[in-house]
């Protein structure tokens, strides 16, 4: 083992003796397309993820552009509308779901548990290439015109619809394969290929969180593959099973498919809480307030996740009985979330605080998270969401948790562990600017919509009253603040991939167990078989003796 | 006698617990995808009992119980394989995989033979074809009835030709010595999805045979 770079700040060196990592054990294509090397994998994830965010992303800006002006802008009503479900479909599934358990998770986990790979490294790459074929059912969907349901392709209309229903279902119906089988290889590289030394409770908390967002994984999206699937029968060979004319009941298509979409915004949030739990502990070089507290509460989310779908449809035609239940199980949730709230607040007091780009993403993460999560304590109440369904309230509520909260945690985790996935340093400056930008502009554009959906502004219209005007202008030009931040942050990561100064294994100081190998890692992860001794928040030994 | 241990396990012990654990939740998991159709048969039985037992009582108790019985005996032929196998008898295992085939081709051609026959009734999936036309059988229920159970008798036959071509290549492993007493949790994994996919049937065949309500008193 080579010596332990300690410094809080990078440390620049001279070009070391070339050191074997998984980036340049081989250079051919080949040798990257059919890897069974899990970084490998948990890199092509990221850059596959990042390009939809891209294309959803602009969508995204696209829309709010056409928003500018009451009437039409630039694009027609069903242009709107399909573009809309688009930026739905991709963001949801294409980059939010995946993003950060099948591209940090793969990399991460089994590095974090000290195994030389996940359990099934061929079926990992085998999720990766159903990811592709999913991804390019949905762009033949968009070429054929784009699909105008709303990303939740609610019957009847779904069945009816003259846009492209089929292939983006059928897109959607694979990608859930690639999430399934995701899933599975992480339980059961968590469950069977610990290291000597990790126990159930010596894992760093992002294990916990991919470990409970695996088991989402595994059982809501089948519900979901099944539910479209006969959407797609329905819309093609019209055998109305959710049709109410012959019989069917299009509330049901609701209830099963909220009862996968609804953990599916637990895959997208812990694994977010993840990274948050890893960060607050290595920039306050401090042990976790409470790890029990992190891991109870993430397995809760997971578990009273599955009961809280029904809050989707207060107002689609459910008892009031039915919707209190709803209610009360959705408001669980908070509690669970204002558990690992306050269990990062608790780790920062009296911690020695360092603040980089990933801590910068924290506090936005932790501010926009309580924002939205106490918007959804209060659409979560019956009496309140009559008022506010299928406004912009629900809109800013949930980008507020997606955005202000997946989006950020993603960004977190893309800094604090670009020095180990590339070896190098990204400009640190550039960074602070960059989170900035990603707050204000975040901010800018969201909170608006706040107050245009409880004044009354529709989900999904294209017209609107000339009133709201004013404050959707300022949602536009915070939606282009947040997309200039995006530009930013890509071109300052890209130069530092092949300028950025060397990293050295541990530039964060930290004491989670992926800091222990070089940066970046070799094939097998570690040079010699690990053992770890201390906890991954132990910050009571000082740098020098983490490997004794 | 040839290890196959992965490189990223240490021992074959580990390897095997890794395999059983993975299927076992891959189990969980198609169990949830049947759920949603089983959802909508509870669901749409609720709101229309009388015209799905008009299609409970149009489908041939005989065909659905033989089905059954053949299923149940694959699966028991199929746990001696498993058996022959630990106990170092590959060719017996190989023998009783290959019933194990035949017993699950048995079934795959009579359920292919009984849609065959309703397709002949004019009887088809979504409510479509002259068999609603007919007296008695124009309850929106029965249309309902007969779609699901296209869906779902389809969907399971899905998996019995997925198992089968599990079992076919387990076999070729079983015969090329590629797997034996020393490694036998390839052909348990298996064992469990064909185990799994029976008692998938073991739900359907009271759902879709022996449950026509009122219409059968």
């Amino acid at each position: 083992m080579t010596t332990i770079d300690v410094g809080i700040l990078p440390v620049p060196h001279e070009e070391a003796p070339r050191q074997e990592s998984y980036l340049n054990i081989a250079y051919t294509v080949k040798s990257w397309a059919l890897t069974t090397d899990h970084k490998r994998i948990g890199v092509m994830f990221l850059f596959a993820t990042s390009f939809m965010l891209a294309l959803g992303g602009a969508f995204a800006l696209l829309l709010r552009i056409e928003h500018l002006t009451p009437g039409m802008t630039i694009m027609d009503a069903y242009t709107y509308n399909r573009m809309f479900t688009m930026h739905g479909i991709v963001m949801v599934w294409l980059f939010m779901i995946p993003s950060i358990p099948s591209a940090f998770g793969n990399f991460f986990v089994p590095i974090m548990i000290g195994a030389k790979d996940v359990a099934f490294p061929r079926l990992n790459l085998l999720s990766f290439y159903i990811y592709l074929v999913g991804a390019l059912w949905v762009i033949v969907a968009l070429w054929m015109g784009g699909v105008d349901t709303g990303w939740t392709f609610y019957t009847p209309y779904s069945a009816h619809s003259p846009s492209a229903v089929v292939p983006a279902v059928l897109g959607i119906f694979i990608l859930g394969w690639s999430t399934i089988v995701t899933g599975i290889n992480l339980i059961v590289t968590t469950h069977t290929m610990r290291a000597k030394g990790v126990g159930w409770f010596k894992m760093p908390l992002f294990v916990w969180t991919t470990y409970g967002v695996s088991i989402i994984q595994t059982l809501a999206t089948p519900v979901l593959a099944l539910s479209l699937c006969v959407v797609g029968l329905d819309h093609w060979f019209d055998w109305g099973l959710f049709d109410a004319a012959r019989g069917g009941d299009p509330v049901l298509y609701q209830h099963l498919f909220w009862f996968y979409s609804h953990p599916a915004v637990y895959i997208m949030i812990l694994p977010a809480m993840g990274v948050i739990s890893e960060v607050v502990c290595t920039f306050s070089h401090k042990n976790i307030a409470s790890y029990k507290a992190i891991v109870y509460s993430t397995l809760g989310i997971a578990f009273v996740g599955f009961t809280t779908w029904g809050h989707h449809m207060f107002v689609a035609g459910m008892s009031v009985f039915d919707a209190d239940i709803f209610g009360i199980t959705s408001m669980l949730v908070a509690i669970f979330s204002a558990i690992k709230v306050f269990t990062w607040t608790l780790t920062m007091r009296k911690g020695s605080i360092v603040l980089r780009t990933p801590l910068l993403y924290f506090f936005a993460f932790l501010f926009l998270f309580v924002f939205g999560g106490m918007t959804g304590v209060a659409v979560a109440t019956q009496a309140l969401d009559v008022h506010w369904t299928d406004t912009y309230f629900v809109v800013a509520h949930f980008h507020f948790i997606m955005v202000g909260g997946t989006l950020t945690a993603w960004l977190a985790a893309l800094h604090y562990w670009f020095p180990k996935m590339t070896g190098r340093m990204y400009p640190e400056r550039a960074g602070y600017v960059g989170a900035t930008l990603v707050f204000a502009g975040f901010f800018m554009t969201f909170f608006p919509q706040f107050l245009l959906g409880n004044a009354g502004m529709p989900r999904r219209y294209y017209y609107y009253d000339p009133v709201f005007q004013p404050l959707h202008v300022v949602s536009t030009v915070g939606s282009w603040i947040l997309g200039f931040a995006f530009i930013w942050t890509l071109g300052y990561l890209i130069v530092a991939c092949f300028n950025g100064p060397r990293a050295g294994n541990n530039p964060w100081d930290s004491r989670s167990y992926e800091w222990y190998t070089t940066s970046p890692p070799p094939k097998h992860n570690f040079v010699e078989e690990p053992h770890f001794v201390l906890d991954p928040y132990d910050y009571t030994v000082p740098a020098e003796k983490m490997h004794a | 006698m040839p290890e196959h241990v992965a490189e990223q396990f240490e021992d074959i012990g580990k390897q095997a617990h890794a395999a059983r654990l993975a299927m076992w939740i891959f189990v969980g998991s198609e169990a949830l995808f049947f759920s949603g159709l089983f959802a909508l048969y509870a669901a749409y039985r609720c709101e229309h009992p009388w015209g799905f037992g008009v299609g409970v009582e149009d489908n041939t108790v005989a065909w659905g119980s033989i089905n059954t019985l053949i299923l149940v005996v694959s699966s028991y032929v199929l746990t001696l394989a498993v058996r022959a196998l630990r106990h170092d008898k590959p060719r017996a295992s190989a023998l009783l995989i290959g019933v194990t085939m035949l017993l699950g081709m048995a079934f795959a051609f009579i359920k292919v033979g009984e849609w065959l026959h309703h397709f002949g009734d004019g009887l088809y999936p979504g409510g479509w074809g002259h068999f609603y036309e007919e007296p008695g059988h124009g309850d929106p229920g029965t249309k309902m009835f007969f779609t699901l159970y296209y869906c779902m008798t389809g969907l399971h036959e899905v998996h019995i030709v997925v198992g089968l071509l599990v079992l076919g290549f387990l076999l070729y492993k079983v015969l090329r010595r590629q797997i034996g007493s020393w490694a036998p949790h390839p052909l348990e994994v298996g064992a469990i999805y064909w185990h799994f996919v029976d008692m998938v049937w073991l739900f359907l065949w009271p759902l879709f045979y022996l449950m026509p309500g009122a219409v059968g008193r």
